[in-house]
């Protein structure tokens, strides 16, 4: 299929090329250019003439080479071998790069997403004569310790199985089952198969997503919690945090599955994942989280194309694990740079710009994107979700801009990131007046079963939310008069405010023991948060100046409990509740 | 129709500022290098920004003037630009093709590199950890420095950054340690007296013969600045990552460079994004900023500080926004500090090291690095708030703890950030400078720091 030329180049700029006398091609098939055979996709057809986008460098590319087309769109590579894998936006391994042309990416360099000769243990699920319809499971191999890969039904076939392999042994391209469709065709099945990365792969129905996406990160299950299935964005200017954001999503939220798109950003961040995820442990499976990481790096020296591309190859793969009915979450790291990607293209094809010279078919394509996350029954009828978190990077920080606008229409989860949190190193940035959760109601029973009526999530959100935003008034007034000013009942307001933040929602990631805390310890933190602030109140309403309560020694336990009780050293919030009642008591008794 | 002779052209279509447009080429390649040799017989460069089957765009290095549509002869090199290197370039001033000068001879090439560099595979990069210590209390305790980080200042004409860049590249150490070292200094629309300054301050420092400089200045043609940083970074590859050497990349300034960039595109009639600037000039600045680093199995290292003016002291301008999402942080210097009398003018709380979390700490420089640069991030961000309120109210109104901040604020600035040109404080002075400076607050205030680390650094007077 390769061997005869389907065109010629006719222009060259950059990653856009086009060609003249070609014949035979669809729009998207993946086509290969001159006689390095760069590797590009056909976006644009007119007569004879086709628009290519080329995902490698085009540099010496000459008007007048071949252009041959493989006949196919752009496809992942489905099966074992994913999981703890690192790929380029176009999915090429890029270890197999490094081994054929060493620490710089060269060009041309053609390498299989699956190792061809990985034996892998497969154990069939189905038998002989066994009628199966798509998404059913043919058979598992264990991919890492942490995932079962399960072998599916390709989403359009089905029927009778004349034949299935006894557990052994194979090679993803082997076969491993054949089945006879109603129309007689035998289909024989492979664990490799393929799945075009621009069309969403089919459900049997979307369900409703209340489940929270436990994250361990307290401002955002406790504050802004994310759902399985949902869609979550974390705007924010340079530096503000969002790539840490997303590494601590990516370390320690309880998802089956991790795939993390490096999407024209930094290699240095991506070797980061690399070196750590292996050592980390995930406190769900006590494995290393590599084990249930995926990651694609395009980073921003790599070609624009290949990070248009990048999002769509790696939203196909977390599909391809949810339809195995796993919890997927998929971190984009940032989709402004591929939207930035669709804007250089688009330029180069010299189309009409709309708002910030982005495409007018921006907001179609963000929303495309975004529509592929949910909580779904697969075609095999089990339950699985995609979970989907994008940084966006706002030109000049200003969330006024086109990406930022149009990707809030599309998800649940808004997590804006402030520039002035952020210089003060008060991590995470994510300012709470200007962010939202549109899932904080659908997770509230699930928070009920694990904190019951003690320590009750819904109602110690809403008086946290609400001392915040009475802070956040007061501080208006504040920054007119000063707070001595202020009667002590509202002084109270202010100093519950800076323990929440300080001592709730400010989290480090590089603290051994805060870096993530486990659903108990959140609500016992913010019980016993509130319990002191309550008791203040007592210590206000008698007239007792409030500096004595901000004196107590108490108070520095309080401070310092996120970094000081780990995860499984509950009771001593016990000790601390104890310790505060005892001082208070003390000073109103004085 | 240009007449060919042999690769060669005679006669042009259209000259449109640096770009040249000409017709009924053949076998010509995209990025190819051009030779241009005007009607007076003067040789010029380019290379080609758009090709199709009989015509090309040319992007002309050095000034247009002196080309004629119908005398103009160009030569298509069928190889991209670039560039010899060698390690006897150190010593030594090019301009931006690095051709020599310094009225020396060409230094002899170990090899010739095209200058647009390729990505380098994230599975190869080796994660930067090495402290360098500069010396400089505001940036190695606040914004430490990394070797392999890219690390630009944010700066504005009038201010003294080629100063602070000067005091940086004369004290730069990893310490305990002596290994190759060079720098290489790509200036781009440097005016004569920076680039007197700089060439002194290496010869006065002794590291002269170790400094490699590729020179465009204020008066050179402006095209000749987009190929300055890539000819510098891939002379720095070669000495990094075939010699072994760690070395130290100095781009200034980078605002000068993207205006060489919106003007090319410009004349070729692009639709901008921000400000007029091309829609690629994130993907450009990517290709040229990533190229920092090191990497498996070699022992060298590069290390940038570009160096951009902030336009109007504006942060949120393309050059410096665009920049700040791709380097590895940023060391801001400020006006409002300069005019205050305060050298270095580094505005600690809007800069950044990235790396600094995996260069600090225990084995790397001390155990309380992270939570004492913490604690007074947290304590001057509350002093800028203070300062404002006090503006308002007066200081005499404010409450006892916030003017403690006031005092403490002055002094950070006074002796933290203040320090002479050519003081050079170990990690170890900066550290407990800090300390002190924290006794002016109340030990209450302190909970970004370990009660043990109070214990042990807080001066006990
Ligand atoms: N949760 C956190 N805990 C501790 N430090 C943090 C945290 N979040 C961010 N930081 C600090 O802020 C720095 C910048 O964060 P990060 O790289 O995530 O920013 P970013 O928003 O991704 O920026 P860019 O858009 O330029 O990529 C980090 O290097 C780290 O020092
Ligand atoms: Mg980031």
């Amino acid at each position: 299929m390769h061997d005869e030329p389907v065109g010629k180049v006719s222009w060259v700029s950059g990653p856009v090329v086009r060609t003249m006398e070609t014949r035979g091609v669809h729009m998207l098939d993946m086509v290969e250019v001159g006689d390095e055979r760069l590797i590009g996709e056909i976006i644009g057809l007119n007569g004879d003439q086709a628009t290519l986008q080329v995902y490698e460098d085009t540099t010496g590319l000459k008007p007048g080479s071949p252009v041959y087309s493989t006949g196919y769109p752009l496809a992942a590579e489905l099966g074992p071998g994913l999981v703890t894998s690192i790929y380029d936006g176009i999915l090429r391994p890029l270890k197999a790069l490094a081994d054929a042309t060493g620490i710089f990416i060269g060009r041309g360099v053609r390498a299989p997403s699956l190792s061809r000769e990985i034996l892998w243990d497969f154990t069939p699920v189905v038998r002989n004569g066994q009628e199966v319809t798509p998404g059913m499971i043919i058979g598992t191999v264990p991919e890492t310790e942490r995932i079962e890969h399960r072998v599916m039904v390709p989403p359009n076939v089905s029927g009778i199985v004349t034949s299935v392999a006894s557990a052994g042994k194979y090679k993803v391209d082997q076969e491993i089952c054949r089945v006879r469709t109603p129309q007689g065709d035998e289909v024989p099945l492979m664990m490799l198969q393929r799945w075009p990365v621009r069309q969403k792969r089919p459900v049997t129905r979307r369900l409703p997503a209340d489940t929270p996406l436990v994250t361990g990160q307290r401002v955002v299950d406790c504050v802004f919690p994310m759902v399985k299935g949902g869609a979550a964005a974390i705007p924010g200017g340079f530096g503000t945090g969002k790539t840490i954001t997303q590494h601590q999503l990516a370390k320690w939220s309880d998802a089956d599955l991790i795939v993390y798109i490096g999407c024209g950003e930094r290699g240095n961040e991506m070797t980061e994942v690399l070196v750590e995820f292996p050592k980390l442990i995930d406190p769900h499976s006590n494995r290393p989280l590599m084990e249930r990481t995926i990651l694609i790096a395009n980073t921003s020296d790599m070609p624009v194309a290949a990070r248009e591309a990048s999002i769509y190859t790696g939203i196909t793969l977390a599909e391809y694990y949810r339809d195995m009915g796993y919890h997927v979450a998929l971190m984009a790291d940032s989709t402004s740079r591929w939207a930035e990607a669709l804007r250089e293209l688009s330029g180069r094809l010299e189309e009409m710009p709309a708002e910030e010279g982005f495409p007018a078919y921006l907001a179609t394509r963000l929303a495309e994107f975004y529509e592929r996350a949910g909580m779904v029954e697969t075609l095999g009828g089990s339950t699985g979700s995609v979970s989907v978190i994008g940084a966006v990077s706002p030109a000049g920080g200003d969330f006024s801009e086109p990406v930022t606008q149009h990707t809030s229409r599309f998800i649940g989860c808004f997590w804006a990131l402030d520039k002035e949190l952020a210089s003060a190193r008060y991590y995470p940035s994510i300012n709470y007046i200007n962010s939202h959760s549109a899932y904080t109601e659908f997770v509230a029973d699930w928070w009920k079963k694990i904190g019951g009526e003690k320590y009750n999530w819904e109602a110690m959100r809403e008086e946290t939310v609400d001392v915040l935003r009475r802070d956040d008034k007061l501080q208006q007034i504040v920054k007119l008069v000063g707070e001595e000013e202020l009667p002590d009942e509202q002084k109270l307001i202010l100093d519950t405010a800076r323990i929440l933040q300080n001592a709730f929602l400010q989290q480090s990631a590089f603290d051994e023991v805060d870096t993530y805390s486990v659903p108990e310890k959140q609500l016992r933190m913010l019980s016993v948060i509130l319990h002191y602030y309550h008791r203040g109140s007592d210590v206000v309403k008698r007239s007792i100046p409030i500096y004595k309560y901000q004196q107590l020694p108490v108070r520095n336990e309080i401070m310092r409990m996120k970094s000081r009780i780990p995860n499984d050293k509950l009771e001593e919030f016990d000790t601390l509740e104890r310790a505060i009642d005892e001082q208070i008591d003390a000073l109103i008794a004085e | 129709m240009a007449t060919e002779i042999g690769k060669e052209y005679v006669g042009v279509q259209r000259i449109v500022g640096p770009l040249v447009m000409i017709e009924g080429i053949d076998g010509v390649g995209y990025d190819e290098m051009v030779e241009i040799v005007s009607d007076d017989g003067k040789l010029k460069h380019g290379r080609v920004l758009e090709v199709g089957t009989k015509a090309a765009v040319v992007q002309v290095f050095e000034h247009t003037t002196g080309l004629s549509i119908g005398a103009t002869k160009m030569k298509f090199l069928a190889r991209p630009v670039r560039i010899p290197v060698s390690e006897e370039m150190l010593g030594r001033t090019f301009n931006a093709l690095a051709e020599p000068i310094d009225g020396g001879p060409p230094p002899i090439p170990k090899d010739l590199r095209p200058v647009s560099g390729a990505a380098i595979n994230p599975t190869l990069r080796h994660h930067p950890s090495d402290f360098i210590q500069t010396g400089i209390s505001a940036i190695d305790a606040m914004s430490t420095l990394v070797r392999g980080q890219k690390l630009p200042v944010f700066s504005a004409s009038g201010l003294e950054h080629d100063r602070v860049i000067a005091q940086i590249i004369r004290q730069a150490k990893i310490i305990g340690k002596q290994e190759p070292f060079a720098v290489v200094f790509g200036a781009m629309g440097l005016k004569h007296d920076i680039a007197d300054f700089y060439r002194k301050s290496f010869e006065e420092s002794g590291a002269g013969n170790n400094v490699a400089t590729f020179l465009t200045l204020a008066d050179d043609p402006s095209i000749e600045r987009i190929i300055t940083p890539r000819s510098a970074l891939t002379l720095a590859e070669y000495l990094a990552f075939d010699v072994g050497m760690h070395v130290l990349v100095v781009l200034t300034d980078m605002t000068n460079y993207c205006e060489a960039l919106r003007e090319v595109a410009t004349a070729k009639g692009e639709v901008p994004s921000r400000k007029g600037y091309p829609a690629y000039l994130y993907s450009d600045l990517a290709a040229l900023y990533e190229r920092a680093g090191q990497v498996e199995g070699r022992t060298g290292s590069i290390t940038q500080l570009p160096l951009l003016t902030m336009p109007n002291e504006d942060i949120t301008h393309p050059i410096p926004d665009l920049t700040g999402y791709i380097t590895e942080g940023q060391i801001v210097l400020s006006k409002a500090l300069q005019g205050a009398g305060i050298y270095p003018p580094i505005n600690v709380l809007p800069s950044l090291s990235r790396l600094m979390n995996d260069g600090i700490g225990e084995g790397r420089t001390r155990e309380d690095h992270r939570n004492v640069s913490s604690q007074l991030y947290a304590a001057y961000a509350r002093v800028k708030r203070v300062e404002v309120l006090a503006a308002v109210i007066g200081e005499e109104e404010l409450s006892e703890i916030d003017k403690q901040y006031l005092t403490f604020g002055q002094h950070f600035e006074k002796e933290f950030i203040q320090q002479a040109p050519d003081e050079d404080r170990s990690i170890e002075e900066t550290l407990n400078l800090g300390w002190k400076l924290l006794k002016y607050l109340p030990v209450s205030e302190l909970t970004r720091v370990k009660e043990e680390q109070i214990a042990k650094y807080l001066p006990k007077d």
